[in-house]
């Protein structure tokens, strides 16, 4: 009995983990890259287009802008059938379900969560007439023609909501609660410290793992552990934002978003935030494939789109009554120069310890900037 | 202090788990091992987070909640105590049972503003230098289950109903006997489990964490029934356990927010290592603590 009681709760605690790495795998979403699909056939012959989601399309979130830029698809082809399917885990069952939709028609598929890439990337080399296109991921090796990445480049308007909260901090300690430590995650906890900095020379930013892209109970404790801290302006990259934001509104801390605007949440301490707007690119990307010039177009490889190259689908929120006029001309200054060309990351930048990661007059590019492996100075974190 | 931080930490994070493995002590005292537990608190914290939206009430979602939770556990009773089915596997799909629910019936409420508790000092006490912000300065439903834990071991060590429990996770032989069903006591049991799960989950959704999303228990259901097991069915050591594993989450967030160098990997698993390590250790020295009747799940 004894040694079966043993046996019973390891059981246990490895399906507590279990539920903890289920919610977890939405977390992969976030990492998208841009991908391109091979030409649908011929010109005109589309008629269905798949999209799935990790999540549900109503999450205030990641899954909830995917599932909008759907509905502008549905407006710009009234003749085109738009299949849609949420909780598709980043498993097998994702391939399932996309065969499914190859049986049905589809002549083309949105697959928008990380951890789709590769299930996508399997069902495209054994169906060369069917266009895949994936959120966020890298398409590396694989160089199919039917298969392609797409993003925006999310931490540009991270930096200038860092702009925002190093203008509002008093204690110069901001607060950063994210999932995983995956590039894109450093990418924006990097972007957002070196906004702050930008006006705050001395700010610094306080980042904690949740090791979850939703468990609110544990984003109360660490939100909690921020405040504890000192932190007065408190951001996120978590799929589910309410929690931290009415923390932080409670304890009369300021509040960034990120994915939604949620200044609703947080009346008095919202300053701005990130949103997404896929609008345009998923509409430019079906018209791609009913052109049938799918394999010819930007979206067969890792399609990347930013301030520098046209409308970034990841936009910046309005702002809330704490910022002041003249903040607001440093932002519009920064996104200007982003537009010229300028980088949220032009050297020179340094990591943690203080070695020089970007050159001074040299600045890395969309690519590099999605494969960042490090914290800069003024993070107060740990990257493994 | 860290300490401080870390123990009201412990009490904020772990309030859910008491009630949901209180409520688990009870069904395992009776014989049944009910892994529905995570589905019953997913479905309390979502009646509760519903409820107290529409109803203007959080006292009435709360009650939801337990209503919610119970009622799942019935889904559970009626399978394994009528139908003879098996205990594990039932319970873990009366979890997804109660997870598919959830999902589809909460879309609506992911992210709506809840309406639910906020932390109420206990005058006089809150004030107390260390004690008063780990124990009293919590929302309503921490008090309760302060209330709850010696409740429920009283009621099952010193009332007739209570030795009816344990006689039917120990002897149920004994009690046909004696003219009362087995089956009946156990029913009660698996219910109030629920029920008590169901509070669990409104503490997580309408107190702690004021936010209802998709599987928002996230395996704090699971770590309960782990708990109950670590506490040797003993509802006083379950409540140090739940504080246990809260204040092991809590400890390695602060350490994160200081700025600790410690690889966050380890940092995430040592919740945990700590219930696995203090389980391993306690084992050793109690052989025969658990409900007789239970090693026929176990075992058989």
């Amino acid at each position: 009995m004894d040694q079966s009681r043993i046996r019973l709760f390891t059981i246990l605690m490895a399906l507590a983990v279990l539920a903890v790495g289920c919610g977890g795998s939405g977390a992969a979403e976030q990492d998208d890259a841009p991908s391109e699909s091979a030409d649908g056939g011929e010109a005109g012959a589309v008629d269905v287009v798949g999209f799935i989601y990790v999540g549900p399309k109503d999450d205030f979130g990641y899954n909830q802008a995917a599932y909008d830029g759907s509905q502008a698809v549905i407006e710009a082809f009234p003749d085109v059938e738009v299949l849609q399917a949420e909780n598709v885990p980043e498993t097998s069952e994702a391939e399932t379900v996309m065969a499914d939709m190859i049986d049905r028609g589809a002549d083309l598929i949105f697959a928008t969560s990380y951890g789709h890439l590769e299930f996508a990337a399997n069902l495209a080399a054994d169906n060369p007439d069917v266009a895949f296109v994936h959120q966020g991921g890298l398409e590396g090796d694989l160089a199919l023609d039917n298969l392609g990445t797409y993003f925006g480049t999310v931490y540009e308007p991270v930096y200038t909501a860092g702009i925002a909260a190093g203008a509002a901090t008093e204690s110069g300690k901001l607060g950063y609660v994210y999932a995983f430590p995956i590039p894109q995650t450093l990418a924006n906890i990097n972007a957002f410290t070196l906004g702050a900095q930008s006006v705050n020379p001395d700010a610094e930013t306080i980042t904690i793992a949740t090791g979850s892209w939703c468990d609110p109970g544990l984003q109360a404790e660490a939100a909690n552990s921020l405040l504890d801290q000192g932190v007065d302006v408190i951001t996120q990259h978590q799929d589910c934002t309410k929690t931290i934001i009415e923390a932080a509104e409670a304890a009369g801390a300021w509040s960034v978003g990120y994915h939604a605007d949620a200044s609703a949440l947080a009346p008095e301490g919202w300053l701005t935030g990130s949103e997404w707007d896929w609008d345009d690119i998923y509409t430019d990307i079906v018209q791609t494939v009913v052109d049938g010039e799918f394999a010819d177009s930007p979206y067969t490889g890792d399609f990347r789109v930013g301030l520098q190259t046209g409308d970034n689908p990841f936009v910046q929120s309005a702002y809330g009554p704490g910022v002041s006029e003249e903040t607001i001309a440093l932002i519009d200054a920064a996104r200007e120069d982003f537009v010229a060309g300028g980088s949220p990351f032009a050297g020179p930048v340094l990591d943690q310890d203080g070695n020089e990661v970007v050159a001074e007059g040299s600045q890395p590019t969309y690519d590099e900037v999605e494969t960042m492996g490090y914290f800069v100075q003024g993070v107060v974190g740990s990257v493994s | 202090m860290l300490l401080e931080s870390v123990l009201t930490g412990a009490v904020r994070g772990g309030t859910a788990i008491v009630f949901a493995s209180l409520g688990e002590t009870v069904s395992e005292r009776s014989g049944v091992i009910n892994l529905g537990t995570e589905g019953s608190m997913l479905c309390g914290a979502l009646a509760a987070y519903i409820v107290g939206i529409e109803s203007g009430s959080a006292w009435l979602g709360v009650l939801a909640g337990m209503v919610a939770g119970a009622l799942l556990s019935l889904v559970f009773g009626v399978l394994v105590l009528d139908r003879g089915a098996n205990q594990l596997a039932t319970g873990l799909v009366v979890t997804f049972l109660g997870l598919g629910l959830t999902s589809l019936f909460g879309q609506d409420y992911v992210g709506q503003g809840a309406n639910g508790f906020t932390a109420a000092p206990v005058p006089g006490l809150a004030g107390l230098p260390f004690l008063g912000p780990i124990l009293f300065d919590h929302d309503p439903l921490t008090y309760l289950s302060f209330v709850a834990v010696p409740t429920v071991w009283w009621g099952l060590f010193r009332t007739r109903a209570g030795l009816a429990v344990r006689a039917a996770g120990e002897r149920p032989q004994v009690l046909e006997a004696f003219g009362t069903s087995p089956r009946r006591v156990r029913y009660g049991a698996v219910l109030l489990g629920g029920a008590l799960a169901g509070i669990g989950g409104a503490q997580l959704s309408t107190a702690l964490a004021l936010n209802w999303s998709e599987n928002v228990t996230v395996g704090r259901g699971f770590v309960a029934v782990a708990l109950v097991i670590f506490a040797g069915w003993d509802p006083r050591k379950t409540i140090a356990g739940a504080y246990l594993f809260a204040g092991a989450i809590a400890l390695q967030l602060q350490l994160q927010a200081r700025g600790a160098e410690v690889s966050r990997y380890l940092l995430e698993a040592v919740p945990y290592l700590t219930v696995l390590i203090v389980l391993a250790a306690l084992s050793r020295r109690r052989v025969h603590a658990g409900p007789e009747d239970l090693s026929n799940v176990f075992d058989g």
